[in-house]
């Protein structure tokens, strides 16, 4: 891959239905670039919970991925609520999700670990009534 | 382990005809939290969850695995079984509660996945 590769994608609000369907299609693509199965994994799970996210939380937002040779990066930003204490939101089991939510199989305060879990490098900015930006990046090879 | 096996062992109705029975399943998880399925990476696995709607299907997929069992009864949701059998993911469905059906499975060999 000489080139990078840049995907777009947009997350719709409260769709819970069609939630997963811009992850379900970087993996695939990533797989017929003939990227290494367990980081493109690592990197579909990662995007999921993010995707999730701003479908639940955020009432959508937008998907940035640049694929090159050494990684892929992943770049989610939102105009949603933000979030009041990143540290707490940051512990695993710790979750502001609604009954609702919980009730679809979300909501167990994994999905932030989660991310940070599976990716190389991980930042998170969120200010208050204006929205939030996650940065996620996994190294290839 | 084959996905015919688990079948038998938890009596379990196959909602995905056409897909191959015989495939490994190497681990197992049982959770109908979906987030806490994604924290633990396991290879071919199959997911027992009394949850039924179109994300453990999409949360199945993020993770490779080969076979979902709704348990406690559940008639699958067809979209969840459209959705799998496109993906070459088998659905079962069977009567036994999640404990039952993981201690069975676990009875017979199939084992948890690690956390990265």
């Amino acid at each position: 891959m000489s080139e990078s590769i840049q995907l777009e994608y947009t997350v719709p609000g409260n769709d819970f239905t069609r939630a997963g369907e811009a992850s379900a299609d970087l993996k695939s693509t990533l797989k017929r670039l003939g990227l290494p199965a367990a980081e493109v994994r690592r990197i579909a799970i990662a995007l999921y919970e993010g995707e999730i996210n701003l479908a639940i939380h955020a009432g959508g937002g937008q998907i940035r991925v640049t694929v090159d040779d050494h990684q892929v990066e992943m770049i989610l930003t939102d105009q949603g609520p933000g979030i009041p204490d990143i540290p707490k939101a940051m512990e695993e089991g710790y979750s502001t999700a609604s009954a609702q939510v919980r009730s679809l199989g979300f909501g167990a305060g994994m999905g932030l670990p989660n991310m940070k879990r599976y990716t190389d490098e991980f930042d998170i900015q969120s200010t208050v009534g204006v929205g939030t930006t996650i940065t996620m990046r996994v190294k290839i090879g | 382990m084959t996905i015919s096996q688990v079948r038998d062992i938890l009596n379990a109705r196959l909602h995905t005809p056409d897909v191959d029975l015989e495939r490994q399943v190497h681990a197992a998880c049982g959770s109908d939290m979906m987030s806490d399925v994604l924290a633990y990476v396991k290879d071919q696995a199959v997911l027992l969850t009394g949850l039924n709607n179109p994300q453990v299907v999409r949360t199945a997929e993020m993770m490779d695995m080969v076979c979902i069992v709704v348990v406690r009864g559940k008639q699958p949701q067809e979209q969840i079984v459209a959705m799998a059998a496109q993906r070459g993911m088998a659905v079962l469905s069977t009567d036994l509660p999640m404990f039952s059906a993981c201690g069975l499975l676990y009875q017979h060999g199939l084992r948890g996945g690690e956390m990265p």
